[in-house]
């Protein structure tokens, strides 16, 4: 099992490598969302509507970033990817990956957005904490959309439907991450964020958990 | 008639409970002093506005409670039924910040208006003017509890409370409902599925109304941002988009199998939004954010027998609305079948 998910997560990256032109896209629609934000708000932006506004930046990033998670391969080639390795593995590998993914495009976001926006918000914020708060919601949404984008894919209604079917369930895991920024904006000790942290990591495991339950009766046919 | 029984009791406790919770009068209450704000060492004459109360001269006795010491109140004036004035003389001394007013009248009983007033001097508790003992009467008669801000609106805990109560009952069933897919496949259980969502998206139009309702009343605004309605909106927009979800696949088997694992995979998230996250953020809602719920308010326990009566009754109702949509799918795939054949 645990060398299935290794060779898939190597096949994703190898996939993505291959396709650079999507890790564009889904850069170039963080960097245009930002510079529009930019455009729109100038520098009109206190701490709370900073945070609030890279969290939906973020969340509609992760809805485009994640959209193709399954709808980039045909029917055949999902097919013979079915009959050589565990279906449990392909999602567990999908999710890590998207997790990755996700993680890296919350920080490079994080950057733009700091960058465009300002950063004056973050200088009396306990950065670690802001950080980890980001990594942790981008792998959280990471999580949630994955199963989300294998419904989507198989209902053969593109992101349209991953939106509708997305939002009600992203709302916990996006409400959990804006206070826990929040928080760590505010510098707050770690003995009031950690619980949070910890509730917000707990998520993360259960949501994949459950992924990783329920995938084995969607891709059959 | 055997099958039926519980059809007729579910109606008997809805109508029971409601005639009960919209008939039954509130009790007595203090709802507003003048002033609200005490001096310690001084004498005061306190204005008192009663609801529902029948001050009989001579025979209203009041005290003012704090952190556990009763001072008498030297003399009452009784204006008319429902204004009072009340002479006394406050002692220095008083422990805590908020003071509560009991107002004891024999058949009346014991009205208590919580944090009465605001004690800007504190000190460590006073030694003299102090009662040993409290006289308390207590009241005859049903009647529920009127509460500071709530008022009349207490009623609608008999009709906004059971209507959540039976939304998550119906939820529960349609996650049951979903499993069963997941294992057998079977149309008919994802027939009971959505039977169970409409339903349950029923109870929760009719718990958003009511609640909407009582929200203007006593917070001032039809919504407000809080956990629990936050909770109430991810549960309404998740089945709604369970049923979108239904809407857009046409095969009947996969269509089954996609609205299974999205009720499996938002009901889990749904519970850990609306169990633990209330728990963490500040809150106006009972229950929730450090809140007590209703309970604390029902000191004679008179709303208890009514709201459970009402719960158990809508319940049935849900239960009795989700058996009529179920057995109807049955006879349409029957149908279908011999159709087939």
């Amino acid at each position: 099992m645990g060398k299935e998910v290794l060779n898939l997560l190597k096949l994703e990256a190898a996939l993505d490598l291959r396709q650079r032109a999507a890790w564009g896209g889904m850069l170039l629609y963080v960097v245009s969302a930002v510079y529009v934000c930019h455009l729109a708000m100038k520098d009109a932006l206190a701490g709370t509507a900073w945070n609030a506004l890279f969290w939906i930046i973020l969340l509609f990033a992760a809805f485009n970033a994640l959209a193709r998670s399954f709808q980039r391969e045909d029917q055949g080639r999902q097919l013979y990817l079915y009959t050589m390795v565990h279906p449990r593995s392909v999602v567990l590998a999908r999710a890590l990956y998207n997790a990755l993914t996700m993680a890296v495009l919350s920080l490079l976001s994080l950057l733009f957005y700091a960058l465009f926006l300002g950063d004056e918000p973050l200088s009396r914020a306990d950065l670690l904490q802001f950080v980890l708060a980001v990594v942790l919601g981008g792998i959280g949404f990471a999580a949630v959309l994955t199963l989300i984008s294998a419904i989507a894919a198989r209902a053969g209604n593109g992101i349209g439907l991953m939106a509708i079917l997305g939002f009600p369930v992203i709302l916990p895991m996006l409400l959990a991450v804006m206070r826990a920024s929040q928080l760590a904006l505010q510098g707050a000790p770690w003995s009031d964020a950690g619980l949070l942290f910890l509730a917000l990591a707990a998520l993360d495991v259960v949501t994949i958990t459950l992924a990783w339950l329920l995938f084995p009766y969607l891709w059959r046919d | 008639m055997k099958h039926w029984w519980w059809k007729f009791l579910a109606v008997a406790l809805v109508l029971a409970a409601s005639i009960t919770a919209l008939r039954t009068p509130l009790a007595p209450a203090i709802v507003h002093v003048e002033p609200a704000t005490l001096q310690p060492g001084t004498r005061h004459a306190i204005e008192v506005l009663g609801y529902r109360t029948q001050f009989v001269p001579n025979e209203v006795i009041a005290y003012i409670e704090n952190g556990g010491q009763f001072v008498p109140a030297g003399r009452v004036d009784v204006i008319d039924d429902t204004h009072a004035r009340i002479h006394m003389y406050v002692p220095e001394g008083l422990r805590e910040d908020m003071s509560d007013l009991l107002v004891t009248a024999p058949g009346a009983g014991t009205m208590r208006l919580f944090d009465a007033f605001y004690n800007p001097v504190k000190g460590s508790g006073a030694t003299h003017d102090i009662a040993a003992e409290m006289t308390v009467h207590h009241r005859k008669g049903f009647a529920f509890p009127n509460r500071n801000l709530l008022y009349e609106t207490i009623r609608n805990l008999n009709f906004h409370v059971p209507m959540w109560f039976t939304m998550m009952m119906l939820q529960t069933v349609s996650l049951v409902f979903s499993i069963l897919v997941l294992r057998s496949g079977a149309e008919l259980h994802d027939r009971g599925a959505v039977a169970a969502v409409h339903a349950s998206l029923l109870f929760a139009m009719m718990g958003l109304v009511t609640g909407s309702i009582w929200a203007r009343a006593t917070w001032g605004g039809w919504w407000t941002t809080d956990a629990k309605l936050n909770g109430a909106a991810v549960t309404v927009l998740i089945y709604l988009a369970y049923l979108v979800l239904r809407g857009s696949v046409t095969d009947r088997a996969k269509r089954a199998r996609l609205a299974a694992i999205y009720n499996v995979f938002a009901y889990v998230l749904m519970l850990l939004f609306i169990m633990a996250l209330p728990r963490m953020t500040a809150s106006l809602h009972p229950g929730s954010g450090g809140n007590p719920a209703f309970s604390q308010y029902d000191l004679d326990s008179s709303l208890r027998p009514v709201f459970y009566a009402a719960v158990l009754g809508w319940m049935g109702i849900g239960a009795w609305l989700l058996n009529l949509r179920y057995r109807l799918a049955r006879l349409e795939i029957l149908q279908e079948d011999a159709r087939i054949r």
